[in-house]
């Protein structure tokens, strides 16, 4: 089934939007492509869209971990928006979402960021 | 009655999603919950994982064993390596602790193994290899319908 990624810049913000399977396998792929999307544009904000996640574990958390350290340097926030009940309960039980904002969706997370819609 | 399969394949971080849709596809005679499933690919692919960054460092050639028995309404589970062991089970059990920061790794595989079953029981030797032994019990009705 694998894992597909998708980027899209919206001001300062990175939208970034996956679906299928994050595991270790994926991973690697996956914090490549993320880490270029991020040096080569002028990004402070990340809005993670898990809205067609099917499958996380916990090496598409350490993905997610190292990417929020990152947006913490450059001064930003991330947000992640429609997460289904599994990946919700993986971040509740590592204690994620006490470092990184829920939103409803990806349209309300932009706006929190101030990027009109 | 006990229904048993084993599985034995390589190293290799591709078999990471073969080992959690084989599994669930044995488990899902036992008529298991979405969140039940969802439970046991998550342990199975952190298991596995394990056995392939940790015990194999990444090596291609080794194999990774998966025993899956059901009993009643109970699954156990059994996930084994070959690999260099763990020194100090229980510091490996702490969430957060991971001995590769360097690959990004958020430490968190044996606290969700333990979170989504009900026994764990971890036995490693250095350079033999780890194995570990989880059980858990579904909580489905589907018992109200057997004849």
């Amino acid at each position: 089934m694998g894992l597909h990624s998708t980027f899209a810049v919206k001001e300062n913000v990175l939208v970034v939007r996956l679906s299928g399977e994050l595991d270790h396998h994926e991973a690697e792929q996956l914090r490549k492509e993320w880490k270029e999307v991020m040096c080569e544009h002028d990004i402070k904000h990340v809005v993670l869209n898990l809205e067609a996640m099917d499958f996380m574990d916990s090496s598409g958390l350490g993905v997610v971990l190292g990417r929020y350290k990152e947006v913490l340097q450059l001064g930003g926030e991330m947000v992640v928006c429609s997460v289904s009940p599994p990946v919700r309960r993986l971040f509740e039980m590592s204690g994620l979402f006490k470092i990184v904002r829920l939103e409803e969706n990806e349209q309300f997370a932009l706006e929190t960021l101030g990027v009109a819609s | 009655m006990k229904n048993e399969m084993t599985v034995t394949f390589s190293s290799v971080s591709e078999n990471e999603s073969f080992a959690r849709v084989t599994v669930a596809a044995f488990v899902s005679k036992l008529d298991p919950t979405m969140d039940e499933l969802t439970e046991i690919k998550t342990v199975v692919s952190e298991a596995v994982t394990n056995c392939i960054i940790h015990a194999y460092n990444n090596e291609p050639h080794h194999e990774v064993t998966i025993t899956c028995a059901l009993i009643d309404e109970q699954v156990e589970l059994i996930i084994k390596d070959n690999g260099i062991g763990i020194d100090d089970i229980d510091e490996a059990r702490q969430p957060l602790y991971t001995s590769k920061p360097e690959l990004e790794r958020s430490g968190m595989g044996f606290t969700i193994i333990e979170n989504f079953m009900d026994t764990v029981e971890v036995i490693s030797n250095p350079e033999q290899g780890t194995t570990v032994h989880m059980t858990k019990q579904l909580t489905n009705a589907k018992t109200m319908c057997s004849s």
